[in-house]
């Protein structure tokens, strides 16, 4: 049973590649779904200015608070701003944020990960000594304290929110490396008088390029929700760049019974986009490494 | 243990001293008014902040031997007594939100294992995927939301959680009134992520030969999946429910804001705002100190499930 799901998600390869990705696509119906929830924010951003009926940063005293109507549909915040205006550049703001970070953190824990498992011995141990050090912080605890130091704002959260994801990948990477370590074509590399640098780029960085995939995606996802939380407690993103978790700043008390439409759409975007990333990301693991699947 | 905890201080001491900008600037410099550069220099050195950095350093880390933490920069009350006035409901929070996780969690990741691919497979697993995608602060909002609106349509006037902290041994109902809020937003997640685990590690467990033994030789299918399959498949659930818990002091600090809590979290985010570096210092350590020793206890039960494990 399992063998026969494997060749069909992997995929006939004499196929054509459309042929391939619908095939994969069937069989993976969640992750198509999540797929598709990252396609649509991808092309928010992008077109942000297009599609967007307002401008995201002009306040208008005039239309405070406006309910969700046919000219606002998911109403304005206190400043006058549309909602939804504020919720498609916000994702610009998520993606940014959200894909540099993951991928200079899972780059960066990447080649260490590898270069850690490749040389072994003392460095090995010290690279791993300063990977516990920094997973004993938690996330988001680490996170404020990186804010904390360099101060709020775009690029200062990207950083803060980086530093954590480096040991986490290095740590996963690694486990994957060690095996491939071991397999005598590395020695044969070795013994044909290959430099180190040669040796981890071109024979051991593309054989873990499935976990390191995988943790790119969930990054993606843990970041996006991370730049929400800093951003919520006012260390994130500075207003008027609109953010998701900004938006969610004054909670609910103020708005409750005047304005629920303040609060409820931004949370939403962000869950949105986190499933939609965590489903991709699981249907990519299934794919690329089918050992890890979680039945 | 302590290697990583001495890491963790040099770690959080020099990030802290790195960047330009302390208390002093802050609470003199920070309403924009004019200020006298002698007198900010005069707050340095009260305390101790013009002193080289190693001393500094050897103070900060001899300090936990003398249990002597220093003092709040910004209050000046000793840091132990600011910590002691808000631990109790912090941890408070995070043990009431670590009960519903495993509440919920281990019973619903077992039924979701044991009728998988049926409809209850798949709402308990949207259960789980919601839950990890949804910020727990969000779901704190909706709840205050939920709990203002409600009330005010069922009984005419809002009601909201009591703001004022009141030890449990006092006052059981006001207190989980006011905690069992932020327990369920931060509990969600966690169970969402506990769940997701007992499911997939049940799973593994009940293709195992000894289950089919188990069932060849007639086995109640009760005793097989309580006794064979759910003990073994505890381990990783165990290990998930104590990075979670190591995590949830770092969840809390986003949920107390959202429900005015005064708690560990708050004290941290306030104490980050106003560069107060002996405050921050302690509370990561805190923070890191719980970590460690959750996954010592985790460590401990894995022996107790696990009798092939030893530790010499």
């Amino acid at each position: 049973m399992a063998a026969i799901d494997q060749t069909i998600e992997i995929g006939d390869l004499r196929k054509p590649w459309y042929q391939r990705f619908f095939e994969t696509a069937r069989h993976q119906p969640l992750g198509t779904a999540g797929g598709l929830v990252v396609v649509i924010m991808i092309l928010a951003a992008v077109f942000a200015n297009f599609v967007s009926p307002y401008d995201p940063e002009v306040a208008s005293w005039k239309h405070q608070l406006l309910p969700p109507d046919a000219k606002f549909w998911f109403g304005t915040d206190a400043f006058g701003r549309d909602i939804l205006t504020r919720i498609i550049y916000g994702s610009r703001t998520a993606l940014f944020v959200g894909f540099t970070a993951a991928f200079v953190g899972a780059t960066s824990g990447l080649i260490l990960g590898v270069a850690s498992a490749y040389f072994g011995g003392r460095f090995d141990i010290i690279i791993q000594r300063l990977v516990d050090i920094v997973m004993a912080f938690p996330l988001i605890v680490l996170a404020l304290a990186v804010v904390a130091t360099l101060g709020a704002g775009t690029v200062n959260v990207i950083i803060a929110i980086t530093i954590p994801f480096i040991p986490q990948c290095a740590r996963v990477v690694r486990s994957s490396a060690l095996a491939i370590r071991e397999i005598p074509y590395i020695d044969a590399a070795r013994a044909l008088g290959y430099g180190h640098l040669r040796i981890i780029m071109r024979h051991m960085v593309p054989n873990v390029m499935a976990p390191y995939l995988i943790m790119l995606t969930t990054f993606v996802g843990h970041a996006i929700l991370l730049e929400a939380s800093l951003s919520y407690l006012g260390m994130g993103v500075q207003e008027p760049t609109p953010a998701w978790g900004l938006m969610l700043q004054g909670g609910a008390e103020e708005f409750a019974e005047s304005a629920p439409w303040v609060p409820i759409f931004p949370g939403l975007a962000i869950t949105l986009a986190v499933f939609g990333f965590n489903l991709f990301g699981d249907a990519l693991r299934d794919v690329l490494d089918p050992r890890l699947r979680s039945r | 243990m302590l290697p990583t905890l001495l890491g963790a201080a040099i770690l959080v001491f020099f990030l802290l001293r790195a960047i330009p900008g302390d208390v002093c600037e802050v609470r003199l410099a920070g309403s924009g008014l004019y200020v006298d550069e002698a007198e900010i220099e005069l707050c340095r050195e009260k305390l101790g902040l013009t002193k080289p950095l190693f001393v500094q350093f050897v103070d900060f880390v001899t300090g936990y031997f003398r249990w002597d933490l220093g003092d709040s920069m910004w209050t000046g009350k000793p840091v132990t007594e600011e910590i002691a006035v808000r631990f109790p409901l912090s941890l408070q929070v995070a043990i009431m939100a670590t009960v519903v996780a495993v509440l919920f969690a281990i019973p619903l990741g077992a039924i979701s294992a044991i009728k998988q691919d049926t409809w209850i497979d798949y709402v308990v697993r949207s259960f789980s995927i919601a839950g990890i995608a949804m910020p727990s602060f969000w779901l704190g909002i909706l709840i205050i939301l939920g709990l203002l609106i409600g009330t005010q349509h069922f009984f005419g006037t809002p009601w909201m959680p009591p703001i004022t902290y009141v030890p449990l041994y006092e006052d059981p109902l006001r207190n989980l009134s006011q905690l069992i809020w932020p327990a369920v937003a931060t509990g969600y997640r966690y169970s969402a992520v506990a769940t997701r685990m007992t499911r997939s590690a049940l799973l593994e467990v009940l293709r195992e030969d000894y289950i089919r033994t188990a069932r060849a030789k007639g086995m109640i299918e009760k005793i097989i999946i309580n006794r064979h399959a759910l003990k073994n498949a505890m381990l990783p659930v165990l290990t998930i429910i104590g990075i979670e818990f190591a995590f949830l002091m770092g969840g809390l600090v986003v949920t107390e804001q959202v429900f005015n809590l005064n708690g560990i979290g708050k004290l941290f985010v306030e104490s980050v705002q106003a560069q107060d570096f002996a405050m921050t210092q302690q509370l990561v350590m805190l923070v890191v100190l719980i970590a460690v020793l959750t996954n010592f206890v985790v460590d401990l039960f894995y022996a107790w499930l696990d009798p092939r494990i030893r530790y010499g």
